[in-house]
C-alpha cells in the first residue's frame, strides 16, 4: 500500500486521487460470466442475511410481537372458549402460529418500498442478471425470518403446555406447510411494495386485508359457531385450509383436501401475484 | 474491443417523451454522445435531466421516441444495455446498511465473479477510492463525500463502457467535488464514456467535451463548452462603484467601452455587463481591462470589480428568456413519479 490514497490513524485524512490507484481499477478487465437464476437469487438472500446481521432489531417482529400474540390469546380467551387455557391451547397454537407467520408476510412489502424510496433498487435494476433474482432472494431472507418466528412460537406454546401428537416430524411438516404459503403470499406484498407509494400505505392496506383474513377463519374459534353467511366465507378463506392442514400435521394426522386446497392458493398466489410483480418491477 | 469503446456514438437518442400524469418530464429529446468522452446535460430541476437517464438506462420506458445504447435498443434489448452500462443515481446506489467491502462484494457476485475474485476487486476498489480503512463500516456512517466515493466505486466495479452519473455532485463539499472530478477524469481517460447530469455550467464546464442545455424536458442548445459560452457571452462584469451619483456616467462609459447594454442593479452602486459576446474580436478579459482604464480616466472610482463566467441563470436567460428557476413543484410531481 504505497498510494496517498490510504488513510491511517483515527481521523481520515484527505483522500487524493492517485492515477496509478484508479489505473489499477480501470483497466477494462474480462467479463465474468453472467450468474445464474439461482445463483443471483442467493446472493440477494446472502444480502438479507447481512441485513439481519447489522440490523437485529428487525427480529423484533418475528421474536417479540408472535411471544405476545400467543400469551395474550391463550388467556384472554383460554378460558372462556376451552376448559383451561391449557386446552385452548391444545387447539389454538397452530392457528396462531400461521396468524403471526402470516402477518410478518407483510414486511416484505414494506422492505421493497424502503429499498426502491432509497434508490437501491435502481442499481438492481440495471444489473443483467435474471430480473426476479432481487425480489426471489429478498423472499428468501424471508422465510428465514418465517421458520424463526414459527420456531419461537413452538417454543413459547411447549412451555405453557403445548403437546403435538405428531412428535417432530409432525410439527416439522406442519412448519413446512406454513412456509410455502408464506413464500407464496409474499408475492402480494412484494407488488403492493411496488404499487403503493409509501411505507405507510403498505402497512395500512396489509392490515386491512390480514385482519380480516386471520380473524375471519377457523383461527380462534371452530367455524361451526358462526352464521352461515360469515361459515361461508370463513371456507373459502385459504388461512382456513392452511390452519387445518397445520393443525392435522401437528397432531399427526394427515388432511389432503385442505393440504391441497392450500398448495393450489400457494401456487395461485405466485403465478397471479408473482406475475402482476414482474409486470410493476419491469415497467416502473 | 477497445476501439469500439471509444469510436462511435455512445447514445442516439431521437424524440425521447415521456409523461408523467399532466407533466411532460421529455418532450421530444435528441441526444447524440460520442463514445469516450463526457457529455454534459446541464438544466435546473425539473428539467427532464432525471428522467433521461433513467430512460437510457433501461429503468423507464419511454411513451415515444427511441434510444439505443452502443447500437442497442433501450426497450427491446435492455439487457444488452445493462450488460454495457452502470448508473449512479442521486440517491443511495449502494445498500446503506451494509459495509463498504459487503457492498462491492455483493455487486462482485452478482456481476459473475466467484467470492475470491469479487473480494479482491472490493479490496483494490477501496483501495484506488481512499476507502480501504472503511471498508468494514457500515455505509450508513461514511461522510457526504466517502459516499459518493462508494456509489461510484460500485458503478465501476464492471468497467462499464456508459456510466452514468446523475448530479454526482450536488450537496458535497469543495474539496470532495474535486475528488469526483479527478475520479470523472480517470474512468473517461480509461475509454469510459460518461454521460454526467448537473446543474452547475462550471461542472459541465471543467468536464465535459460536449454539453447539451436541457430545458422542460427537451435539448434547447448543444455544443462544446466554447461554443456554448461565446453563443452567449463568455462572462459578466460585476461593478461596484464608490459613489452613486457617479453611476449614470459609468454606464455611459461602461456602454461606450463594451457596445453592450449595461444592467443598472438594484444596489445603487452596482452596475453589470456582459462581455465577450459574439461579434467582439476581443477576449472577454480584455475588454473588461479597457474597459476599467476608461472609467479611470472618467474620474470614476470603482471599489470592486469582478469577472465572471455566464452563471447558469445567465444561460437560461439568454437561451429561452425565461431565468433558470428549479422548478420545484414539477420537480416534485416527477419526483413523486419515480
Amino acid at each position: 500500500m504505497s498510494n496517498a490514497a490510504t488513510t491511517s490513524g483515527r481521523a481520515p485524512s484527505v483522500y487524493v486521487p492517485s492515477a496509478e490507484a484508479l489505473a489499477t481499477v480501470l483497466a477494462p478487465g474480462e467479463r465474468p460470466a453472467r450468474p445464474s437464476a439461482l445463483a443471483a437469487s442467493l446472493t440477494f438472500g446472502w444480502r438479507a442475511l447481512l441485513k439481519i446481521k447489522h440490523v437485529p432489531e428487525q427480529l423484533f417482529d418475528v421474536t417479540a410481537f408472535p411471544i405476545i400474540m400467543v400469551l395474550m390469546f391463550t388467556y384472554l380467551f383460554g378460558g372462556a372458549l376451552a376448559d383451561s387455557p391449557r386446552d385452548y391451547l391444545q387447539f389454538f397454537l397452530p392457528g396462531i402460529m400461521v396468524t403471526s407467520v402470516v402477518m410478518i408476510t407483510m414486511y416484505t412489502g414494506v422492505g421493497l418500498n424502503t429499498d426502491i424510496e432509497k434508490g437501491i433498487f435502481d442499481r438492481f435494476r440495471t444489473l443483467p442478471v435474471w430480473r426476479p433474482a432481487a425480489l426471489v432472494g429478498m423472499i428468501f431472507g424471508d422465510v428465514l425470518r418465517y421458520v424463526l418466528a414459527a420456531v419461537v412460537i413452538l417454543s413459547v406454546g411447549l412451555v405453557l403446555g403445548f403437546r403435538p401428537d405428531g412428535g417432530v416430524l409432525g410439527v416439522a411438516a406442519g412448519i413446512g406447510l406454513l412456509v410455502v404459503f408464506s413464500f407464496a403470499f409474499s408475492w402480494v406484498w412484494t407488488f403492493f411494495g411496488l404499487v403503493l407509494r409509501s411505507e405507510k400505505s403498505v402497512m395500512g392496506v396489509s392490515m386491512m386485508v390480514l385482519f380480516p383474513l386471520t380473524f375471519l377463519s377457523n383461527v380462534f374459534v371452530e367455524p361451526s359457531t358462526m352464521p352461515g353467511w360469515l361459515q361461508a366465507f370463513v371456507k373459502a378463506n385459504p388461512i382456513t385450509h392452511l390452519v387445518a392442514a397445520v393443525r392435522a400435521a401437528m397432531a399427526g394426522q394427515s388432511d389432503p383436501t385442505n393440504t391441497m386446497w392450500l398448495l393450489l392458493w400457494s401456487a395461485g398466489f405466485v403465478v397471479v401475484f408473482g406475475t402482476l410483480t414482474m409486470y410493476r418491477y419491469n415497467r416502473r | 474491443m477497445m476501439s469500439e469503446r471509444t469510436t462511435g456514438l455512445a447514445i442516439e437518442a431521437e424524440g425521447l417523451t415521456r409523461s408523467f400524469g399532466e407533466t411532460r418530464a421529455l418532450a421530444g429529446m435528441d441526444l447524440q454522445v460520442p463514445a469516450g468522452t463526457v457529455y454534459g446535460l446541464l438544466g435546473p430541476n425539473g428539467a427532464g435531466k432525471t428522467t433521461a437517464v433513467r430512460v437510457l438506462a433501461t429503468l423507464l420506458r419511454p411513451d415515444g421516441g427511441r434510444a439505443r445504447v452502443f447500437g442497442h435498443d433501450v426497450v427491446t434489448q435492455a439487457d444488452r444495455v445493462r450488460a454495457r452500462v452502470s448508473l449512479t443515481g442521486q440517491y443511495a446506489s449502494v445498500d446503506e446498511d451494509l459495509t463498504g467491502v459487503e457492498n462491492l462484494v455483493l455487486l462482485g457476485r452478482l456481476l459473475g465473479l466467484r467470492k475470491p475474485a469479487a473480494r479482491e476487486r472490493a479490496d483494490q476498489l477501496l483501495a484506488a477510492f481512499g476507502l480501504t480503512d472503511a471498508g468494514a463500516r457500515q455505509v450508513k456512517k461514511y461522510s457526504g463525500g466517502m459516499r459518493r466515493r462508494i456509489d461510484i466505486a460500485a458503478s465501476i466495479l464492471n468497467t462499464p463502457d456508459l456510466l452514468f452519473l446523475d448530479e454526482p455532485t450536488t450537496g458535497l463539499d469543495p474539496r470532495s467535488r474535486n475528488q469526483v472530478w479527478e475520479i470523472v477524469r480517470a474512468v473517461v481517460a480509461h475509454g469510459t464514456t460518461v454521460l454526467l447530469t448537473t446543474q452547475y455550467l462550471d461542472e459541465a464546464d471543467q468536464l465535459a467535451g460536449r454539453i447539451a442545455v436541457v430545458d422542460h424536458g427537451r435539448v434547447i442548445a448543444e455544443g462544446t463548452p466554447g461554443e456554448l459560452k461565446s453563443s452567449i457571452g463568455a462572462g459578466t462584469v460585476h461593478l461596484r462603484l464608490r459613489d452613486a451619483a457617479q453611476r449614470p456616467e459609468a454606464e455611459k462609459v461602461l456602454q461606450a467601452a463594451l457596445g453592450v447594454p449595461v444592467q443598472l442593479e438594484a444596489d445603487s452602486l452596482a452596475l453589470t455587463a456582459r462581455v465577450g459576446s459574439e461579434g467582439n474580436d476581443l477576449a472577454a478579459g480584455e475588454q473588461a481591462a479597457r474597459a476599467l482604464a476608461d472609467l479611470a480616466r472618467a474620474g470614476i472610482v470603482v471599489d470592486d470589480f469582478s469577472l465572471g463566467q455566464p452563471s447558469l441563470d445567465e444561460v437560461f436567460l439568454a437561451l429561452t428568456d425565461h431565468p433558470a428557476v428549479p422548478d420545484d413543484e414539477r420537480d416534485e410531481q416527477l419526483e413523486a413519479a419515480r
